[in-house]
């Protein structure tokens, strides 16, 4: 954990713990990411979690990137087609029951790869032989990281980012990653020269910077990135001969303008095969399937997908999974009716939530893409620092009973901001969250 | 997709990524590619490679089809709110159900011996992730661990790939029927101490791939001692615990364990159902700890590897219904012991010995009479003949890094009874020609 993310733990009052010996670095550091008020929040909210009838003063969870919105669309698939779940067909049972391939079923591949295309209107193709399957997009990225990168190596990430990297990118590779910082001034784009004061900051340490990696659509910002910005990235690590990972986990959710551009559609403009791009997708957030631990690595690189694949054997996707996943993807009928209603499910969620912030005076960073808003609260700090942020942040998660996630532990270098998640309460839950923000925000202003 | 690497690629990847660490250019891989280049198919096929190189349980699965047909509902009913939950679990901790009916089914194994807990299930998708998770949990790049040769191939990848863990062998002979000896366990641990690594524990596999044996109570002890004395680890694989079909009895470590009247907070086991269960493709593997802070960390790591919850589900369902357990393994038992009786007399048509084996998916076979040279030229050499000319194939022992040549590692659940029959007749003429061969250069 680097001297920020230590700060945060001290001040948050979580204490690190003692090294024991018998076991390795790695099962004893704070590698794992949990000692941070990301995941206290949940942990809270499990202690005390919100039900209108039982516990109706209880923590509503904001703090879940999950999308709960349009199961009843997969669930009336489904009911249509039994048979992708009940296997009563002896010889299919057999097959899947001995499949262990790490390819993958053909099948599965082909539909994962169309459904990608789907994702950004047909504008590319994807190859279904580049698709290496994953336990889910965590095992994506860490197995990237440990094809790209050796230990001590560095990944320049955008910050804010995804609490989980931290983790994810670091603990069991080794690699370091170096922030870009992006800030609101220009609403956190990606500018070059933050890339290249970052890049500069890594040979200053004496680091190897092996690649960027972004998501796009932007977990926490909600947000996704121009063309223009996906193209100075394309340039930049080209370059640089560094790699570039696009994890697009979110390329499903984007509700409104502007378009989303995934760097496929960039990679395609330039007709090369740059041997540097590597997409992650998943289907836990677009299709609300976190359960099944369906994620995948899209490579350009014909080396890195050979060794990426054989390293899926440590993270293989069930096979009856891929099967029932095969048959719905493969449903082109389905796969456009659920792009769309998601979309629109996802839009009116958002807007209500945005309305709401508004009654109760809170700006936000104006997002089209995602689970979640990007809050500005600087205006509701008693100190304009990280003490500031976290002691907001625990009157919010006590006395308020939201659970909402603080932009320090996103890496975020402006204090303030928070991230709301919208998609995974139903509406009356999201209204009485709303009406609990707009009475603090009230309660607050009277105060101050 | 075009493999031609060289010429097109400037963006360097890892060492990693490039190592031949993946253990995939060994002789163990190069038999299945041949087999995968022409497969045996009775109607269609009938000269192509049989398959005898793969440690898979087709031999039950019948019972396993009839089960699911009668619970439609262990597949998941979407008309319920289950479905949405189980889309939605992405808890770790794993679903508690399934864990109680993983620690049932481990139980009923061992005879009820044994109590497993089901807090001290970590769950991991295969046997594969629960063992390289606990390397990491347990072992610093660099650092060592003992492991009985014969070994499972997939372990020089499992263990030490991306953990940058190393394995030192702890030698076993054929003059004890490859038993592992106390002094060959000092003798690895001081190799490693020579070669100054830091032993950080022993794993073994028990009953043994590939030799197709249970280890001893007392060579269990001796183990449990000498890993508490030099304070390091004990790792456990018992993947073939179910796979056990005739004397001697079977001794899992947990037994041991419960025996010791002090905490054994250094023993580790790992489990998984894709051999007793025959369920490869659905990845349920499993690490059962008796160190708290080893679950911890292995369960936070298990969010590399999951089990799908559609797995789960379906399996605490199939598990917890103990009727249907207590009869698979029984039923399984004693179709895996015919099986093996068909291929021990096989061997014995064809003058070939083979160890006493009384569990797993495979006989390990002494072939030596066979090798044109007494070395691990001579076994390749073997190994290439047997599959260009006999079509079989069957694993050499230096990819099990076997120290003296000529042992093969034979499957004999993978295939049908007929499949069996025609690989058996191919053997025979294959040693009966090599004899022939043989006695005319005399």
């Amino acid at each position: 954990m680097n001297a920020r993310g230590e700060e945060k733990c001290r001040r948050v009052g979580l204490s690190k713990r003692k090294r024991n010996k018998n076991l390795s670095e790695k099962a004893t550091c704070s590698g794992h990411g949990e000692d941070s008020p990301y995941f206290a929040g949940w942990e809270e909210y499990r202690r005390n979690p919100y039900d209108p009838l039982h516990n109706p003063s209880g923590i509503i969870q904001m703090g879940l990137a999950e999308n709960r919105l349009s199961s009843g669309v997969v669930e009336e698939w489904l009911s249509n087609h039994p048979e992708a779940l009940m296997i009563s067909n002896r010889d299919l049972l057999k097959d899947l029951a001995l499949y262990q391939d790490y390819h993958g079923m053909p099948a599965f591949r082909t539909a994962l790869a169309n459904f990608m295309g789907a994702l950004g209107r047909n504008k590319v193709k994807f190859e279904a032989e580049r698709i290496v399957n994953t336990a889910g997009t965590t095992a994506a990225n860490e197995v990237l990281m440990f094809c790209l990168a050796d230990p001590g190596d560095v990944f320049l990430v955008p910050s804010p980012y995804y609490p989980g990297f931290d983790r994810d990118l670091r603990w069991r590779t080794g690699v370091e990653i170096v922030p870009i910082h992006c800030y609101s001034s220009n609403n956190f784009q990606i500018t070059k020269s933050a890339v290249k004061s970052a890049y500069k900051d890594s040979q200053n340490r004496n680091k190897n910077v092996r690649g960027i990696l972004i998501t796009n659509p932007c977990n926490p910002l909600g947000t996704t990135s121009s063309a223009k910005t996906l193209k100075m990235l394309l340039d930049f690590t080209q370059k640089k001969k560094i790699h570039l990972v696009c994890d697009e986990i979110y390329s499903g959710s984007v509700f409104s303008s502007p378009q989303f551009h995934s760097i496929a559609e960039i990679v395609t403009r330039e007709s090369s095969t740059p041997d540097n791009v590597h997409i992650v997708y998943g289907l836990s957030k677009d299709l609300g399937l976190p359960g099944f631990r369906v994620g995948a690595i899209y490579s350009y690189n014909n080396t890195v997908v050979t060794a990426a694949r054989r390293m899926s054997s440590f993270c293989m996707i069930s096979s009856q999974t891929q099967y029932l996943l095969s048959c719905m993807l493969s449903d082109s009928d389905f796969v456009e009716c659920y792009i769309a209603e998601n979309k629109k499910r996802l839009e009116e969620r958002h807007k209500l939530l945005v309305s709401g912030f508004a009654k109760a005076g809170i700006k936000h960073l104006n997002g089209n893409a995602g689970l979640f808003c990007w809050v500005n609260m600087s205006h509701l700090l008693t100190s304009n620092d990280l003490e500031g942020e976290l002691k907001l942040w625990k009157s919010i998660l006590y006395e308020t009973k939201l659970n909402i996630s603080p932009g320090s532990s996103f890496n975020c270098m402006e204090p303030g901001w928070f991230r709301v998640c919208f998609a995974e309460s139903n509406i009356t839950t999201m209204e009485v969250a709303l009406q609990r923000l707009q009475r603090f925000a009230e309660k607050y202003k009277a105060m101050y | 997709m075009s493999m031609n690497i060289c010429e097109q690629e400037f963006t360097s990847v890892s060492e990693r990524a490039t190592c031949s660490a993946h253990g995939e250019d060994s002789a163990y891989f190069a038999g299945w590619e041949e087999y995968r280049r022409n497969p045996y198919d009775s109607l269609l096929n009938p000269s192509g490679v049989i398959q005898m190189g793969l440690a898979e349980n087709r031999l039950s699965f019948d019972l396993l089809e009839e089960w699911l047909v009668k619970h439609p509902e262990a597949s998941v009913n979407f008309q319920q709110d289950l479905f949405k939950e189980l889309a939605l679990y992405q808890d770790y901790h794993g679903l508690p159900a399934f864990k109680k009916a993983m620690a049932n089914f481990m139980e009923e194994l061992r005879g009820n011996k044994v109590k497993f807990e089901p807090e001290r299930i970590v769950n991991t998708a295969g046997a594969t992730a629960a063992n390289e998770v606990l390397m990491f949990c347990l072992a610093d790049p660099g650092d060592a661990f003992l492991v009985p040769s014969p070994y499972y191939a997939g372990f020089d990848r499992d263990l030490r790939w991306r953990t940058g863990v190393e394995i030192v062998p702890i030698h076993c002979y054929s003059s004890n029927n490859f038993q592992i000896t106390k002094s060959a366990v000092e003798s690895a641990f001081k190799e490693a101490q020579k070669r100054k690594m830091n032993v950080k524990g022993i794993l073994i596999t028990n009953p043994c791939n590939p030799l197709g044996t249970t280890s001893s109570a007392e060579i269990l002890k001796m183990l449990l001692e000498f890993s508490m004395k030099k304070k390091i680890h004990l790792v456990c694989d018992e993947i073939y615990s179910g796979s056990v079909f005739s004397s001697p009895h079977f001794y899992s470590i947990a037994e041991i364990v419960a025996k010791q009247h002090y905490m054994a907070d250094n023993v580790h086991i790992v489990y998984s159902l894709s051999k007793d269960l025959g369920l490869p493709g659905f990845r349920v593997g499993a690490i059962y700890s008796y160190n708290n802070s080893v679950v911890t960390a292995a369960r936070r790591m298990s969010s590399f590897c999951m089990v799908s919850s559609q797995a789960q589900h379906l399996l605490s369902i199939m598990l917890s219904d103990s009727n249907f357990i207590k009869y698979y393994i029984q039923e399984n038992k004693k179709r895996l012991k015919e099986r093996h009786n068909l291929l021990v007399s096989g061997l014995a048509q064809a003058g070939i010995e083979q160890l006493d084996g009384n569990s797993g998916l495979f006989c390990w076979v002494n072939m030596r009479h066979l090798l044109p040279s007494h070395d691990l030229e001579g076994e390749l050499k073997l190994w290439k003949s047997i599959l260009e000319e006999a079509r079989l194939n069957i694993s050499p022992g230096s990819s099990f890094n076997c120290m003296e040549p000529g042992w093969f590692r034979v499957c004999f659940a993978d295939m049908n009874m007929s499949t069996m029959e025609v690989a058996l007749q191919r053997l025979q003429r294959f040693a009966k020609e090599y004899k022939i061969i043989a006695n005319a250069k005399l």
